[in-house]
């Protein structure tokens, strides 16, 4: 497995701490947003009085069970959405405005490369769309690649790589245009555990470097405490928040730090949050 | 994974490699098969005409003579394979390819046409295509109009166009041409319009984050999503277009073509000569659409196809 190597010099960033985060401008607010489905049926309250403020550089996971709205609510940070009650900024700007000025990139569940497209076409996609001169969209394609690991794998086409490389394929797409704002949704949902370890150690690296913010969905306990600097603990019907938890290992955490007491400490808190959100009687 | 790749043949080698493999047995024993039933079916219906034959001339006939009689007629009701095959190759290699005993020269005249009329069909069946899926008007109001006249059968209809694009001054080729592309835009209006909505919400929302407008999506995912489905209906299309410029030649008498030639066959019992321009038009249409397979396979390719 080769490495999502960072392009940039190892001293760029120092490492954060909560207490400089704390100092940063709110990348996303949200106020009693909600969101409701209308079906043949009865309505879906996907989302119900919703608050959340996330700052700049902040890596912030939104775990909970199948259909708690995770999903959903970043699907409204990305204008996927429309909520139907309540406010929502990112960057200041409604979704709408933040989707028209490209402020975020979006890592599906599934990798969506386009078929037709080979590897470095793929992650020149999103740069052809924008604009970016020809020269300009080779020079980052081989530069995320690069990151990535994957630069000799640039004129393969996506059914020639393992499914984790077309993940990180996706993942150098949406960092290709260099958003400040990553939007991920579950991305390693669908790896086997190996591979998973490995792309979250990559990912937490790139996050360090690059302090961007990150949103990041998933139903992974030890993935949420390893990656996030905070916690947020969803429930479904209604989709709620029940209780945001700080995440304040160390900077520069390998995978074990998993070993570690403070580490478990926080797993168990969210293990009890998710317990008493999550009752399968109803 | 690599070096499978490299040692897997690819492209006609790999066509030509399933055909020695698996397939020639039952090719042959097929083909042998329809060759010994077709001279058994040539004895079965030429009977009657050999019958008459000897009763004209007061003459019984052994086993051996009314089979060679009936495999050897001039006139037969079906000919035998070989009297097929020794018009087909006379009409095909010893005339003068000009000339209009000429085999070669009628499929070109009816192959001219049919890819005419295939490559207007084309474009019709694809700007049809592009404006359902983009106007939810059109895919209202068009599409029932298309499935229309695809019910009214070619045969009647194809008099009328040759009359009135005659009146207008159209002959010859042209009218073919229209009938032509009348049949075969529907299948690629139909495989394009399936074609051009094949991208899953996810390929979608990819577009969406990053703000592509209309065309952007368009070009960049509707249309290659679609490239598959048009080859499919490219194939249809070209094989119907052989039809409909055969169908055009029937109608108005023409000089020349398959048609004008399967017409004059039947006019004056010339069940050979309609044999041969059967197989004529069978080969024209099978290579018409081996060429179509052939650009499927290079487009596909490039475009990152599963070899």
């Amino acid at each position: 497995m080769q490495t999502l190597r960072t392009a940039m010099p190892m001293n760029v960033e120092s490492p954060q701490t909560a207490s400089q985060i704390g100092n940063r401008p709110v990348a996303i607010d949200m106020r009693d947003l909600s969101l409701t489905f209308e079906t043949a049926d009865a309505p879906v309250v996907a989302l119900s009085k919703v608050n959340l403020q996330v700052k700049a550089g902040e890596f912030v996971s939104l775990i909970g069970p199948s259909g708690c709205g995770k999903t959903t609510l970043m699907r409204v940070m990305a204008d996927l959405e429309r909520p139907t009650g309540g406010k929502i900024t990112v960057n200041g700007l409604s979704p709408e405005q933040a989707r028209l000025a490209r402020a975020y990139g979006y890592v599906f569940q599934a990798p969506a490369l386009y078929p037709w497209r080979s590897v470095r076409r793929n992650l020149m996609l999103p740069l052809e769309i924008m604009g970016v001169p020809r020269e300009e969209r080779e020079t980052r394609a081989a530069q995320y690649l690069d990151m990535v690991g994957l630069k000799d794998f640039a004129n393969k086409f996506p059914w020639q790589l393992s499914g984790g490389m077309q993940q990180r394929v996706s993942i150098a797409r949406a960092l290709s245009f260099e958003p400040k704002l990553l939007l991920m949704d579950e991305p390693f949902g669908a790896l086997d555990e190996i591979t998973r370890d490995h792309l979250n150690e990559q990912l937490l690296r790139l996050w360090e470097h690059t302090q961007k913010t990150v949103i990041f969905v998933t139903h992974s306990i030890p993935e949420a405490v390893f990656l996030s600097s905070r916690i947020v603990v969803m429930s479904p019907r209604p989709g709620r928040i029940l209780e945001v938890i700080d995440c304040d290992l160390p900077a520069k955490r390998t995978l074990d730090v998993r070993e570690t007491p403070q580490f478990l400490d926080i797993a168990h808190r969210v293990r009890l949050a998710l317990r008493a959100g999550h009752s399968y009687d109803n | 994974m690599t070096t499978e790749a490299l040692t897997r043949p690819v492209g006609l080698a790999a066509t030509f490699g399933h055909l020695r493999e698996g397939t020639a047995l039952p090719v042959t024993v097929v083909l042998l098969v329809t060759i010994v039933a077709w001279y058994l079916g040539a004895i079965w219906l030429n009977s009657g005409l050999v019958e008459q034959k000897f009763e004209q001339t007061d003459k019984s006939a052994t086993t051996a003579e009314f089979i060679d009689m009936a495999w050897s007629l001039d006139r037969p009701v079906l000919p035998a394979p070989h009297q097929v095959a020794i018009e087909f190759y006379d009409s095909v290699f010893t005339r003068d390819v000009t000339s209009p005993r000429s085999l070669v020269y009628h499929a070109y005249v009816t192959g001219s046409a049919a890819v005419v009329g295939f490559i207007f069909g084309t474009l019709l069946g694809i700007v049809l295509a592009v404006g359902i899926v983009s106007w939810r008007t059109l895919d209202r109001s068009l599409l029932p109009w298309i499935i229309a006249s695809q019910t009214v059968p070619i045969l009647a209809i194809a008099p009328m166009i040759i009359v009135v694009l005659g009146n207008v001054g159209l002959t010859g080729l042209m009218p073919k041409a229209v009938i032509s592309m009348y049949l075969c835009f529907f299948p690629i209006t139909i495989g394009m319009v399936k074609g051009l909505r094949s991208p899953d919400p996810l390929q979608l929302d990819l577009m969406r984050t990053y703000s592509a407008n209309r065309n952007q999506v368009f070009w960049k995912l509707r249309w290659p999503a679609s490239v598959a489905f048009l080859f499919t209906s490219l194939k249809v299309a070209i094989a119907i277009s052989l039809v409909g410029a055969i169908v055009g030649e029937l109608p108005t008498g023409a000089q020349a073509g398959l048609g004008a030639r399967l017409l004059s066959g039947s006019y004056y019992g010339q069940t050979v000569q309609i044999w041969s321009a059967l197989f004529m038009a069978a080969l024209l249409g099978m290579a018409l659409v081996a060429v179509v397979e052939l650009a499927e396979r290079l487009t596909l390719r490039r475009m990152g196809a599963r070899p």
